[in-house]
C-alpha cells in the first residue's frame, strides 16, 4: 500500500529505530496481556514459561518441532495465486497461504504439536483443552495420541449438538469429550471449565490452550508455534511473486493464525495487515463477535485486552456462523497492534463470510472454512480498495497483491454451509456437521 | 503487613475481636442478590447474629472460574434475574448499618476494572465496606488497586496457594491487608468431606511469612473443620455449604448453619 498505518508515539519511534515488533516477548502488549489468574495458577504458568524459553533455546526442541511439521503435520504449506478469485477483488493478486492443507485441515496442529512437546519436557501426561467446532479439540485428541497421553476436551453443550461430527472424531481419537452446560453453553464457558479442570489437576495436566489468547506466556508462546506460517508465506511470496504483499488478511477469533501470519511481516512497513473479525449478522444488530471493532478493553481468561461485555463489565455473548471465531475476548497482541495501529481489524458478517466462501469453492476447487471465509470476504474488500487507489495513481491493480491467510478446510462445515444454501435441510445439517 | 499505619483494617479488628474470646474467626460467604438483595442483607445479618465475624458477598459474575458449581448456580441465578454490580453498595450499607460485622466484598477483577478500581473504591467505602478480595487478581497486577485501597481505607486481600513459592507467599503475604486468604486446595470452591492434608502447611507458610492473619477457605463447611482449622490458623471462611442452605431453607437454614458453625448452637 502507498498510504501506511499511522503509528503512535512510542511505538513510531521503535518501529523508525529499527526495534521492530517481532518476537514481542510478553507478558505485556502495551497495556494488554499479563496474567489475571488466581494465585493457584500461577507456579503452572511460571513452570510453562521456564520451559518454554528454555525449549525455545535447545536445538533439540527446535529439531524435534520441525521434524513434526514436516513430517507429521504436512508443512510447509503451499502458496496458491487465486486467479479467477481475484477478479472480485478489483483485480490485484491474491495469494492464498494453504494451512488448509495440513494434517487435521487448520493451522491448528502448529501450536498442539508444541505445546504437546512442551508438556512431555514438563512430564505432563494429560491434556486438556476448551473447542468451540471441535478443530482445536480434534487437533488436541490428534496430539495427544501421537504422544500418548490422556486427553480431555471441554466443548459447550449447544456445541456438542451441533459438532456431532467432530465430537465421534475426538472419541476415536481416543479422547473424552465434556459437555459443559453452566453458564452460556458456549466457547468461553468450555474455557472456564478447562481452567476449573487444570486449577483442580494442575500436577500432571497441561492445558492445551487452542488459541493466542490468555495469560502470560500463551499469547507469546501460541504466536511462537504459528510464527512458521508468516515465515513460510514471506519466503513464499518472495520466491513466486518476486515481492512482499501489500496487504494480509486473517481471521480473527482469539487470533492464532493472524499472529502467526502477521509476524512474517509485522517489521515490513509497506505491508498492511487487516484482521478480519465476526460481524455475526451485522454489528449494528449486537448479534456479533467484533470485539476489537466494538469492545473495551478488560480481563478475561488471564489477559487485559479488548472485551465483549456490558456496562457491569459482565461478558456479552458473542454470536458468528462461524463457531471458530465466537469468542467474546482476543489475544492482547492483536489489542496492542490495533491500538498502535500496525494492523487494522474489521467485521464481516455472516453473509459476507458465506458468500466469499461460495465463491471460492466455484472459482478455485477449494471449499474454506467459514473462519477463513471471512478473511477472503476482507480480502475481496481490500482488494478492492487497494484497485481504486492504484487507478487513482495510475498504477496498474494486477501490480498490488492481497495474501490470504487460508487458516483452514470447509469439510466440517458442511452441515452449515449446506442449510445456509439451501442444499440440504437443517436436520440433515445437523446430523452431518 | 500494613504499610500504611493510619489505616485501621476493619476485617483485622473483627478477626482480633475472635481472637480475644479465645477462638478463630468464622468468615461467612454468600452471592449478592441470591435469591435478592433484600434476602442477601438478611441473611448477612443472621450471619453476623449467630456468630460470624466476617462477612463476605460476592459479586455474581459470568465466568467465575474459581467458582464449583453450588455457587455458579447461585450467582447464575442472581444475573439472570438481573442482578446490577451497583447493588453490592446498597447490601454493603444494608448490612453494615445493621450490624457490627466487618463487610468484606469478594470479586473477579472486570467488574471492578470497568466501573473503575477508584470509583468502586470510594462507593465501597462509602457504603461502609472493609475492603475486597480478589480471586483472580494477584498482587503483580494490583497497582492500581494499591492505591485506591490506601485512598479509601480498605483492606486488601490476596490468595495463597498450595502451589505458591515461598518468594510467592512472601511477596502476597505484604501486599495483603486484614488477613491472606489461605486456599486450602488445589480446586475451585466447593464442599468436601475431609480438611485437605494441604492445608496447614499453606497456613505455616503464611505465618512464616510474617501473616498476623490467616485464614482458610475452600472445601470449608462443618464445625469439625471448624475447630480442626481453627486449632492453627486465625479464622476460618465458609462459603458453598451456606449457599446452599440459602438455597434450601432461606434465611432460618442460614441462622442454623452459621451458629452451628461458630458453636454457638452449644453455648
Amino acid at each position: 500500500m502507498t498510504t501506511q498505518s499511522p503509528l503512535p508515539d512510542g511505538a513510531a519511534d521503535r518501529f523508525l529505530a529499527g526495534e521492530g515488533l517481532r518476537h514481542a516477548p510478553g507478558p505485556y502488549f502495551g497495556e494488554y496481556g499479563g496474567r489475571w489468574m488466581p494465585e493457584s495458577l500461577i507456579a503452572a504458568l511460571d513452570q510453562l514459561e521456564d520451559t518454554f524459553e528454555k525449549a525455545k533455546a535447545d536445538p533439540e526442541f527446535e529439531a524435534e518441532f520441525t521434524d513434526l511439521l514436516l513430517n507429521y503435520a504436512n508443512r510447509p504449506s503451499l502458496l496458491t495465486e487465486a486467479k479467477r478469485f481475484a477478479e472480485h477483488a478489483g483485480g490485484v493478486r491474491v495469494f492464498l497461504k494453504r494451512e488448509d492443507l495440513n494434517h487435521t485441515g487448520s493451522h491448528k496442529i502448529n501450536n498442539v504439536l508444541g505445546q504437546a512437546l512442551l508438556a512431555k519436557r514438563m512430564g505432563k501426561t494429560r491434556l486438556i483443552a476448551e473447542t468451540g467446532a471441535g478443530q482445536h479439540g480434534v487437533a488436541s485428541a490428534t496430539a495427544a495420541a501421537l504422544f500418548g497421553m490422556e486427553c480431555v476436551v471441554y466443548m459447550g453443550e449447544e456445541d456438542t449438538r451441533r459438532q456431532a461430527l467432530n465430537v465421534a472424531r475426538m472419541e476415536l481419537l481416543g479422547a473424552t469429550v465434556v459437555p459443559v452446560t453452566a453458564g452460556s453453553r458456549t466457547l468461553k464457558d468450555a474455557i472456564n471449565e478447562a481452567l476449573r479442570d487444570w486449577v483442580t489437576n494442575v500436577e500432571h495436566t497441561h492445558y492445551l490452550l487452542g488459541t493466542a489468547a490468555g495469560a502470560h506466556p500463551f499469547p507469546a508462546m501460541v504466536r511462537y508455534f504459528h510464527e512458521v506460517i508468516g515465515d513460510e508465506a514471506r519466503e513464499q511470496m518472495l520466491a513466486q511473486a518476486g515481492r512482499l504483499p501489500d496487504a494480509v488478511c486473517a481471521c480473527v477469533g482469539g487470533g492464532s493464525n493472524a499472529i502467526g501470519i502477521f509476524h512474517g511481516f509485522l517489521d515490513d512497513r509497506d505491508v498492511a495487515l487487516y484482521g478480519l473479525e465476526a460481524g455475526g449478522d451485522g454489528v449494528e444488530t449486537g448479534r456479533h463477535a467484533a470485539t476489537i471493532t466494538l469492545g473495551l478493553p478488560g480481563v478475561l481468561h488471564g489477559a487485559r485486552t479488548y472485551l465483549m461485555q456490558d456496562e457491569d463489565g459482565q461478558t456479552i455473548e458473542s454470536h458468528s456462523i462461524s463457531a471458530g471465531l465466537d469468542y467474546p475476548g482476543v489475544g492482547p497482541e492483536h489489542s496492542y497492534l490495533n491500538d498502535i495501529g500496525r494492523a487494522t481489524y474489521e467485521p464481516i458478517t455472516d453473509t459476507e463470510a458465506m458468500d466469499a466462501l461460495r465463491l471460492l469453492s466455484r472459482t478455485e476447487g477449494i471449499i474454506p472454512a467459514i473462519e477463513s471465509s471471512h478473511a477472503l470476504a476482507g480480502a475481496l474488500k481490500v482488494g478492492q480498495r487497494l484497485a481504486e487507489r492504484a487507478r487513482a495513481e495510475g498504477v496498474d491493480p494486477s501490480e498490488k497483491i492481497v495474501l490470504v491467510s487460508l487458516s483452514g478446510r470447509g469439510d466440517k462445515d458442511m452441515g452449515t454451509a449446506g442449510a445456509w444454501f439451501g442444499l440440504i435441510d437443517e436436520d440433515t445439517a445437523r446430523k452431518g456437521e | 503487613m500494613n504499610a500504611s499505619t493510619e489505616i485501621v483494617s476493619k476485617s483485622a479488628a473483627a478477626i482480633e475481636r475472635a481472637r480475644a474470646l479465645g477462638r478463630p474467626a468464622l468468615i461467612t460467604y454468600l452471592p449478592a442478590g441470591f435469591p435478592d438483595v433484600q434476602a442477601t442483607i438478611d441473611a448477612a445479618v443472621a450471619m453476623a447474629e449467630n456468630g460470624a465475624d466476617v462477612i463476605e458477598v460476592g459479586i455474581p459474575y459470568s465466568d467465575p472460574v474459581m467458582d464449583g458449581p453450588v455457587i455458579q448456580a447461585a450467582t447464575t441465578e442472581a444475573l439472570a434475574k438481573g442482578f446490577r454490580v451497583a447493588s453490592i453498595f446498597e447490601i454493603v450499607a444494608g448490612i453494615t448499618s445493621r450490624c457490627d460485622a466487618a463487610v468484606m466484598v469478594m470479586t473477579y477483577w472486570n467488574p471492578v476494572m470497568r466501573m473503575g478500581v477508584r470509583e468502586f473504591s470510594r462507593r465501597l467505602a462509602e457504603a461502609g465496606g472493609a475492603g475486597l478480595i480478589t480471586p483472580d487478581l494477584i498482587p503483580d497486577e494490583a497497582a492500581e488497586w494499591f492505591a485506591a485501597s490506601d485512598e479509601f481505607g480498605l483492606d486488601r486481600v490476596f490468595l495463597t496457594a498450595p502451589s505458591s513459592t515461598p518468594e510467592r507467599v512472601q511477596m502476597t503475604v505484604e501486599a495483603c491487608r486484614g488477613f491472606v486468604y489461605c486456599v486450602s486446595v488445589m480446586g475451585v470452591t466447593g464442599a468436601r468431606s475431609e480438611v485437605s492434608a494441604a492445608t496447614r502447611g499453606v497456613v505455616d507458610a503464611a505465618h512464616e511469612a510474617g501473616a498476623p492473619r490467616a485464614c482458610v477457605g475452600l472445601g470449608v463447611s462443618r464445625r469439625e473443620h471448624v475447630e480442626e482449622i481453627g486449632a492453627y490458623a486465625d479464622g476460618v471462611i465458609v462459603g458453598t455449604a451456606l449457599v446452599a442452605a440459602l438455597g434450601e431453607g432461606g434465611v432460618p437454614a442460614v441462622a442454623a448453619l452459621t451458629a452451628h458453625l461458630s458453636g454457638k448452637d452449644k453455648a
